[in-house]
């Protein structure tokens, strides 16, 4: 039972960790480089612009949500098991999701790379 | 190209540290008034800070990785700072998350298509940017 409890754990922070990164890229894409604003418009210019985004503060929302879910999970499970197995899992879940929401192009360069990133996170862990 | 990467990278290792001295203390109220702690907040805001700023111009797919190397310091830093033995696992680990960074930083940072989008003036990309499908609205 503990472990099918911290493993709808993983699930939802994989889930709400991976919205959240996909919003706020989303966002950013939509306030446009960052450095460019900076330079032509300043810094006010540049917060001006985030804060009136709404799907920033939707990313925002996905990410809390992504931080109690793992704080639940690690009152339900081992911190060797929620942190690696949700970190290593939102690496690759990004990469779908950045693929059919962001319309990314994700080669074969980008699949190696979350896979043996994911892998790094569990071996880090273990 | 790669100096803001750079910076970027350095301010989200330093993460890493901000975060774990946050977790490692009791207390929230009181812990924000532990220097340690307010410089850790400080340094998540500035990690947060820069991880925005390279979505604004880099792929998700090409940011996210490279936070991973987040993981590396730290461990780095727990070895030669604080003298902490790393097993051969970790190091199999650390080898793994710098072969995949490497692999994902030796190609384009950016989705062409979108590419050309953001070499624009970003004042005249704001009228193009209502044209631009809204895959968030179909996620919220």
């Amino acid at each position: 039972m503990g472990d099918a409890q911290a493993w709808l754990a993983i699930g939802l922070i994989t889930l709400a960790a991976t919205t959240g990164d996909v919003l706020l890229a989303y966002s950013m894409k939509r306030v446009g480089d960052v450095h460019e604003l900076l330079k032509r418009r300043g810094l006010l210019a540049v917060i001006a612009r985030v804060l009136m985004t709404p799907t920033f503060f939707l990313g925002l929302a996905a990410m809390a949500v992504a931080f109690y879910s793992l704080l639940f999970g690690l009152s339900w499970g081992n911190l060797s098991l929620v942190v690696p197995a949700s970190a290593s899992l939102t690496f690759v879940a990004n990469a779908f999701a950045a693929r059919i929401f962001l319309h990314e192009h994700v080669g074969r360069r980008r699949w190696i790379a979350a896979l043996l990133v994911a892998g790094g996170v569990v071996l880090m862990a273990a | 190209m790669f100096s803001p990467a750079g910076d970027a990278l350095l301010a989200r290792g330093m993460k890493e540290i901000g975060g774990i001295s946050l977790h490692n203390l009791h207390g929230l109220i009181l812990a924000i008034l532990n220097p340690w702690v307010a410089g850790g907040i400080v340094l998540l805001l500035a990690f947060f800070a820069s991880y925005m700023s390279a979505l604004s111009w880099a792929d998700l797919t090409y940011v996210l990785p490279a936070t991973s190397l987040g993981y590396v310091l730290v461990a780095l830093i727990a070895h030669f700072g604080f003298h902490e033995t790393i097993s051969p696992t970790r190091w199999l680990g650390i080898a793994l998350i710098t072969a995949g960074v490497g692999f994902v930083a030796a190609g384009p940072s950016v989705t062409p298509a979108r590419a050309q989008r953001l070499h624009h003036d970003p004042v005249s990309q704001e009228a193009e940017s209502w044209g631009m499908p809204k895959p968030g609205s179909r996620l919220a």
